[in-house]
């Protein structure tokens, strides 16, 4: 399909290797198992596999289709045309690596941009080149500070209202360790807020990770206990949506030493999951600490400024074994997209959005919670989400909203057994007043049958 | 010459996008404690945005510009009907947590992709969650480790690795708790089996092979090597990263091999985007199923007369856990579903047929001028030595350095570890004889000019964007972030 | 290559410098060459820490190669040479000197007697192609 060679050409080369047919090229493979019959579909066409493919995404309904109210760590967010289009540059998409900065100063100039950008976002020193999501970001976070200590502080302390795919991802990465998770047990009150924390943090942890603004979209200050966490040794990772930062402090100013997050809001199509984009900073003191890849600024042989993978000698290809993590790749193109997304928006764009959504959010949250039948879960600052307590089950109020060409918010009693009846909800610039109204309409229809 | 960050093309008050007024009533804002007083991102018109990345692009070598020979990364061409497919509305903007009933096609398509991989590789069980190879990696040895576990068999504390592996594998097996001991090879580049027996005992718990190994050869005792790890009670990973080779050619499940991961962004032409994303399936045999990552894609209801089957996410009875946020990488799934459905059985052989086929032929054109450790029928790829007896002071860092000025992006080098100087060339079968051809009078022009005029390789290149880059400076004195003049941190 | 006649040295190429019950330790002239530029020192123990033979005395990064320095004795740690972190590249241009990384009092002298002295460590690093 894609191999350019005629039957001509193939015969010239395996003249030119010394062989007959091509079969004589895998003789080391053992006879018993070679050229296996495979059951696969016969071979189509471009314009065949363009109507095939097309049918699997019409069999969707997608947020073009259908008003949606989800978010729960991935959001429906605009995405300026100017982005995809440099994306499809084959320059950017169909490039490797860029370990020869001669003929890559492309993608390494955009990931030194990148890292710029998130630095500035999250007000900490040093962004690396991203990790896969913000779930593996929270894993390496863990696996850092467990490093940072040599292995002498077991204990991570993690807030119950951390995203619960992050608590499920970070806990898979690290079973080969032994270490110490609390924090976030069954028990865990949900309405103490961080100082709930304080009490567990002891001289043998090394991290405590918190979630800005929190799985229920909660936004507060972790000042304080970023302060009592360093009084007894220990790191503070907090894990952010990005969009949020447009509006809130940012968590540099608080005080934290790492910030992860999920970088998919800053233009990157929710796309069924992914691929997205997990950003990871940290304060300068840690920057050799860092996991996955790091651009740095030098100069080259002609005395001109130029980009370069630096650090390596910290990475699994070099130092084996003894590396902290086996990262290879980045999520290069998504931090490309993103690093598109923060510079057309800029300090303007960016605050306009974020206000957007905020201000949304809090109109359809006071409208929810006047609805006979739904109050709001928590008393607390919030930015795009929050918890409204419904009269049903959520799963059964869904199915209704979903016969309304509604997708309803995340059903938290999924994740959280003491939250029955509870619906987180994610009201993003993309929803509008109408929608709103209507996502109000049918769930007071709801109440009263 | 170099561009202007993106910093230093603001010009306070653009603006590039700009959004709606706020349709409802604008709520009051949290008290000013909370709020962020400047947020200290970049001002650009829309026009400047676009012209700064594409001068920015136009510093790449890109496998559209030509041949990208990097041994062990598979840089074949990137098909453009695949970006066309991942971006289709009905993908791009569906939510992961959306009902199963309204992402139907999503689930079948992936649903549709395991069952593939699994017919390709020989395999009884896929996941399509682990994000890249690596993380691919992580979830077969904890997946290997789990195995053991669920036995009560725990004295299992050891992984061997060949010297011809890949480089991550000693990390991914340390991440997940385990001791690793290496494993020489032989002076044909199998796996010594010799050395084998002797450090297979009941503390092992796998061996992570790579097959074809990093030298492109395939090993001449697979199924002996195989047979005395599972005798020992450990379980074998196959590195998939070579799967290019020997696709419809030998299945790694048929041979025993015990769990492997795919690269996507590899065999199944997704593209490499400068670095990511990609994404790493895994695919196990029977006894290991139950061990697969949380959730894979299975059928929740079965297809009626009436009805298709129902979807849905499924978690295996003994799962390692979840790797990631939601169910993997869509966009790259998509992509790959689109190669195999426009390959079929015959046309993915032929994919691995014509990439062995290329690098065989290229080492035909140039063997003679350069050292060929091993003098075998290679697979995909094949590594030569950087350096010749009769030159001092050349390198294959320079041969690299020097492919630039002709256009060429270099062979990956320095890797694997086991031979000098090492030169690792993977052409893929997306080449043409043509560009094979110019490529092979190129490396031998380049061994010509290593003897007569050595210092052109030593100063190379000289006609890239930029001349070599002071890596010791970025290193010492670092440079991370732009976006406020900082003390070098130390 | 240096390698002076009064330093003893470990067959991972740290050198021991013993006065009175403090030995001094640091990386030899031809560790420092195989790992070509240091770009980054870390020492591993602190001052008052009692550590062991065989543990991590340091962490050394180049830009294409890491290594670990060990602890070639044991004691109790006295000093440790935190300029380093500053001036990485020391480790190349005074490996003997001012690239020092650590003092230690010694609890078990003999392990020092153990050591190779420099001309048995002179014929071991020319075995290794030197």
């Amino acid at each position: 399909m894609f191999t350019p060679h005629t039957e001509t050409e193939k015969k010239e080369m395996l003249n030119a290797i010394g062989v007959q047919k091509l079969a004589d090229l895998f003789q080391d493979v053992p006879a018993k198992y070679r050229f296996p019959h495979l059951n696969l579909p016969d071979p189509l066409t471009e314009m065949e596999v363009a109507a095939e493919v097309g049918h699997f995404a019409s069999a969707n309904e997608s947020t073009r289709d259908l008003v949606s109210f989800l978010g729960a760590g991935a959001y429906h967010h605009y995405i300026p045309a100017a982005v995809d289009s440099l994306l499809r540059r084959g320059e950017f998409f169909t490039a490797y690596t860029p370990y020869q900065p001669e003929i890559s100063q492309g993608t390494l100039q955009a990931i030194f941009e990148y890292q710029s950008l998130i630095a500035a976002l999250t007000g900490m020193d040093v962004s690396n080149a991203s990790h896969y999501d913000g779930a593996t970001a929270a894993a390496e976070a863990v696996i850092m500070a467990y490093h940072n200590f040599r292995g002498k502080r077991p204990r991570m302390v993690l807030s119950p209202s951390l995203n619960p795919q992050y608590r499920a991802t970070l806990r898979t990465y690290t079973q080969g360790y032994n270490l110490d998770l609390v924090g976030d047990g069954k028990d865990a009150d949900l309405f103490a807020g961080p100082d709930g924390l304080i009490s567990l943090i002891d001289n043998n942890t090394a991290l405590v990770m918190v979630q800005y603004p929190d799985f229920f979209g909660r936004v507060y200050d972790y000042t304080q206990l970023a302060k009592k966490a360093h009084e007894m040794g220990a790191l503070v990772c907090v894990a952010i949506n990005p969009t949020a930062l447009g509006l809130f402090k940012s968590p540099g100013e608080m005080g934290a030493d790492i910030v992860i997050g999920e970088g998919q809001p800053l233009g990157i199509p929710l796309s069924f999951g992914g691929p997205y984009l997990g950003i990871f900073a940290v304060r300068k003191e840690f920057a050799r600490k860092i996991s996955g890849r790091l651009v740095g600024e030098s100069v080259d042989s002609r005395g001109n400024r130029a980009f370069v993978l630096t650090l390596t000698a910290r990475e699994q290809h070099i130092r084996r074994e003894k590396a902290s993590s086996n990262i290879c790749s980045n999520q290069g193109l998504m931090a490309l997209a993103s690093t598109i997304y923060m510079s057309l928006l800029g300090k303007q764009g960016f605050r306009q959005m974020a206000e957007l959504c905020y201000h949304k959010a809090h109109y359809a949250a006071e409208k929810l919670a006047a609805i006979p039948g739904y109050s709001l879960c928590f008393n607390s600052i919030y930015f795009h989400e929050f918890v409204v307590c419904c009269p049903k089950p959520v799963a059964e109020i869904n199915e209704h909203l979903l016969e309304h060409g509604i997708i309803g918010g995340f059903d938290l009693s999924e994740e959280y057994p003491s939250l029955p009846n509870h619906m987180l909800l994610a009201v993003t610039e993309m929803n509008s007043r109408e929608e709103i109204d209507l996502l109000c309409e049918v769930l007071a229809e709801v109440s009263h049958e | 010459m170099s561009e202007k960050t993106i910093f230093e093309l603001s010009s306070p008050g653009r603006q590039g996008v700009r959004f709606p007024a706020p349709d409802v009533t604008p709520a009051e804002l949290p008290d000013e404690s909370l709020i962020r007083a400047d947020l200290p991102l970049p001002e650009l018109a829309e026009v400047d945005v676009i012209r700064h990345f594409t001068a920015l692009s136009k510093l790449n070598y890109c496998v559209d510009s030509g041949l990208y020979p990097l041994g062990s990364c598979t840089m074949k061409y990137n098909p453009r009907i695949n970006e066309d497919m991942a971006r289709l509305p009905g993908f791009a903007f569906t939510h992961p947590l959306q009902p199963i009933e309204t992402i139907q096609g999503s689930l079948a398509l992936m649903f549709q992709m395991q069952e593939w991989l699994k017919e390709i590789s020989g395999f009884e069980g896929v996941t399509l969650e682990p994000a890249a190879g690596a993380q691919g990696e992580l979830v077969g040895v904890l997946i290997i480790r789990a195995y053991h576990q669920s036995r009560g068999d725990t004295k299992r504390t050891k992984i061997l690795i060949p010297d011809s592996a890949h480089g991550t594998n000693p990390a991914t097996s340390a991440m997940s708790g385990f001791e690793v001991l290496p494993v020489p090879s032989d002076a044909r580049g199998n796996v010594d089996l010799e050395a084998l027996k002797a450090v297979c005992d009941d503390t092992l718990a796998g061996l992570m092979l790579t097959n074809p190994n990093t030298l492109g050869l395939f090993d001449e005792h697979v199924l002996e090597l195989i047979d005395i790890v599972h005798k020992a009670g450990g379980l074998v990973y196959g590195d998939g990263a070579n799967l290019n080779a020997i696709m419809g050619v030998v299945r790694p499940g048929d041979l025993g091999i015990d769990v492997m991961h795919f690269n996507l962004h590899k065999t199944f032409s997704t593209p490499h985007g400068g670095g990511g994303p990609g994404s790493g399936p895994v695919g196990v045999a029977k006894h290991l199923v139950d061990f697969l990552p949380d959730p894979v894609v299975g059928i929740i209801e079965d297809a009626t007369e009436e009805m298709p089957p129902l979807y849905g996410f499924v978690t295996p009875a003994k799962t390692i856990g979840r790797i990631k946020s939601f169910a993997g990488h869509f966009g790259v799934i998509v992509r790959a579903y689109t190669y195999v459905l426009m390959h079929g059985a015959e046309g993915l052989r032929d994919i691995s047929e014509m990439a062995v086929l290329n690098a065989n032929y290229l080492l035909s054109k140039i063997r003679h001028a350069y050292t060929l450790p091993y003098n075998r029928t290679c697979m995909h790829e094949f590594v030569l030595e950087g350096v010749w007896p009769d030159v001092a002071d050349v390198h294959a860092l320079d041969i690299a350095k020097r492919l630039m000025d002709y256009d060429y992006h270099p062979p990956t080098n320095y890797f694997p570890l086991i031979v000098h100087e090492a030169l690792m060339i993977e052409p893929t079968e997306t080449e043409s004889k043509q560009t094979l051809d110019a490529f092979a009078e190129t490396l031998l022009k380049i061994a010509e000019e290593a003897h007569t005029t050595p210092e052109l390789l030593k100063e190379a290149p000289h006609k890239t964007p930029i001349g070599r880059v002071d890596e010791v400076r970025a290193a010492r004195d670092l440079v991370l972030c732009c976006w406020i003049p900082e003390e070098p941190v130390k | 290559m240096n390698i002076p006649a009064e330093l003893k040295f470990t067959k991972t190429d740290e050198w021991v410098k013993v006065e009175g019950n403090i030995a001094t330790i640091g990386v030899s002239d031809f560790a420092q060459e195989q790992l070509s530029d240091v770009v980054f020192v870390e020492i591993v123990p602190g001052v008052g820490e009692t550590v062991k033979a065989g543990g991590a005395a340091a962490t050394l990064e180049s830009v294409k190669a890491a290594a670990d320095v060990n602890l070639p004795v044991s004691g109790k740690v006295t000093a440790v040479n935190a300029a380093l972190a500053d001036k990485p590249e020391t480790v190349n241009t005074d490996p003997y000197g001012a690239a020092w990384m650590l003092k230690i009092e010694l609890s078990n002298p003999a392990e020092v007697a153990a050591l190779m002295d420099a001309a048995a460590y002179e014929a071991f690093c020319k075995e290794r192609g030197h």
